[in-house]
């Protein structure tokens, strides 16, 4: 039996290609990231895990290295200029972050140091006091171990249900099951926006207004929409979203929770320390006001501020225009590798982002990231942080390429030249 | 009794074979033809409690004492460069008494010139192999030692 059989039926296939952005130059902006003008093995790097992090461009780079250099001090402490400025920018970076999301106030916006804390502050700081004893939450069978293992153990400490929307073989959400799965015991939903391990893009919108009707919260998993997706939280109603700067051509080390207000008043600190504080005594502590209220310690600075640049840049070349790169590559892509003998894709969601998962009879995944590493191709191999997907499939694991708009298609060309090379060793 | 080499001769003639090996392309096709001709595991051996953590292919090993105080090694794995370098961790180890496993090194792995591509990638396992092999050495150790 090969279980892989059923899926490698793109759809893709039976329609008109799709046709690039007009003016798009990839190339040109190639130019503008250091790290992909490297060599390895004497070939040019050709990095395929956009999916895992992305790589930064010079004005991002700049933009840290001036600042370190230049503007440098802590923020909201001291009086003196270098504080001030530093303050200024970290919380234009606020500023520039809900724009970008189309958050309605600044303070909606918390720092953190990626999604993983983001979401593990709100199954903290909202789900504690929130979900109890016969409650429910329901995840996605999409889900990164970031967005399940929080609200499993939530679940088990706190005695509540965990539930989880089923995926048809294509990799969709079974929206009619998730439907039934919602009740009055449902507290919460952490459905992912974009699923790391297949591409798929889930109807975000759809599921947010069946929770709400049902009466629960929702929190959307953005750390693989954000770079691809523009994101209006108010439209989308969202209580919750989170993403990664790092996945967005910004630095590590820095993510964003989007929460609306009226949770953010609500909710307990996650942490406790310096800068969270309106007064101390040894019996007793008040908290500040949201944002700094879960921003406790030195927060992240430097990284605010690339992850500011880093929104400048995508915004300059702007989302759309980036997302139908992505489309003609990701048509390409999907057009050439299933002419490959005995590749099959995983994951033919109707709607995907720039990704595809894939496993090949002549060779494990290991093997096939092994010898594109040779060609100087980097490829996600694994279960990608999301064994149960894998399991639904059953597969041990995937190969996945994931393209960003810096992808050209001489990129995609080298991709599937490296995987004849893995058929002629392998077979 | 069957012949044995020491463990320096047999990292000596793994290296000698990947020297005359011109380029990264025929070493991973070495690797790759000693990965397809390594004899496979039982099914049966399989198991749960044979997987060798930390690795991101699934691998098995099993471990067997000797009458004349050796260990035999036998590992398998679902991807074929791992199970190359399975050959070779066990063309070294397997055979030999506890205390010569504990005592040697796989300095081959250095000196094929090969670490920047193999050692360093702690996902194909090599790492947690070795670790294994040492761990089902010193447990057999012990119990040579304890008469048992
Ligand atoms: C869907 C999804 N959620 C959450 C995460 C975790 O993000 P981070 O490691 O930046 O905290 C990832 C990263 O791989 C992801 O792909």
């Amino acid at each position: 039996m090969t279980p892989v059989m059923h899926l490698n039926t793109p759809s893709h296939c039976t329609q008109s290609p799709v046709e690039p952005p007009a003016g798009f130059d990839a190339a040109a902006i190639r130019a503008q990231f250091p790290v992909l003008q490297r060599e390895f093995n004497g070939k040019p790097l050709v990095y395929l895990d956009n999916a895992a992090t992305t790589q930064k461009p010079r004005p991002v780079i700049d933009t840290i290295t001036h600042f370190y250099e230049h503007d440098y001090g802590t923020v909201r402490r001291g009086v003196y200029a270098l504080c001030e400025g530093s303050t200024r920018a970290y919380e234009e970076a606020r500023a520039k972050v809900s724009r970008f999301i189309n958050a309605p106030l600044s303070c909606g916006v918390i720092f953190t140091k990626g999604t993983t804390e983001a979401i593990n502050l709100v199954a903290t700081g909202y789900g504690r006091p929130n979900v109890g004893r016969g409650d429910e939450v329901i995840v996605s069978a999409l889900e990164h171990h970031a967005n399940l293992v929080p609200w499993q153990q939530l679940c088990k400490d706190v005695g509540a249900t965990l539930k989880v929307i089923p995926i048809n073989d294509a990799g969709e959400l079974d929206m009619a099951a998730y439907k039934k799965l919602l009740s009055k015991k449902t507290k919460l939903v952490a459905v992912t926006h974009v699923s790391n391990a297949l591409g798929t893009v889930n109807p975000i919108k759809a599921i947010i207004d069946e929770a709400h009707q049902a009466g629960a919260v929702v929190l959307v998993d953005g750390a693989q929409a954000a770079s691809h997706i523009p994101i209006d939280v108010q439209a989308l109603d969202c209580d919750f979203y989170c993403f990664s700067g790092h996945k967005l051509y910004g630095p590590s080390g820095i993510g964003v929770l989007y929460a609306k207000i009226c949770h953010l008043d609500e909710m307990t600190p996650y942490q406790y320390g310096g800068e969270m504080i309106e007064s101390v005594t040894f019996e007793e502590s008040t908290f500040t006001k949201p944002p700094n209220k879960f921003e406790a310690g030195t927060p992240p600075i430097v990284q605010a501020v690339g992850l500011g640049a880093a929104i400048d840049y995508v915004n300059q070349i702007g989302l759309p225009t980036i997302a139908a790169w992505e489309a003609y590559l990701l048509d390409i892509a999907t057009r050439k590798l299933s002419t490959i003998d005995g590749l099959h894709i995983v994951g033919t969601a109707a709607d995907k982002v720039s990704l595809i998962s894939f496993v090949m009879d002549q060779a494990h995944p290991l093997d096939i990231g092994t010898i594109l590493d040779t060609e100087a191709i980097a490829i996600r191999t694994g279960h990608h942080c999301a064994q149960p997907v894998m399991k639904r499939y059953n597969l041990p694991a995937t190969a996945r390429a994931s393209f960003a708009f810096y992808n050209t298609v001489d990129d995609v060309d080298r991709l599937v030249a490296g995987l004849h090379k893995v058929i002629e060793l392998f077979e | 009794m069957t012949m044995t080499h020491s463990t320096d001769q047999i990292q000596a003639a793994i290296v000698e074979t990947f020297k005359t090996l011109p380029d990264w392309d025929s070493r991973y096709k070495h690797i790759i033809q000693l990965g397809k001709q390594l004899p496979n595991m039982a099914d049966a051996d399989k198991t749960a409690d044979n997987i060798v953590k930390g690795c991101q292919s699934q691998v098995w090993m099993t471990a067997s004492l000797n009458d004349d105080g050796t260990i035999t090694f036998i590992a398998d794995s679902d991807a074929v460069i791992v199970r190359g370098l399975i050959s070779l961790i066990l063309r070294l180890y397997s055979g030999q008494t506890p205390q010569t496993i504990l005592e040697t090194r796989p300095s081959f792995i250095d000196d094929i010139e090969m670490t920047q591509h193999i050692s360093a990638q702690r996902s194909n396992g090599l790492h947690a192999m070795i670790k294994q092999i040492q761990f089902y050495a010193i447990a057999y150790k012990m119990k040579l030692e304890q008469g048992l």
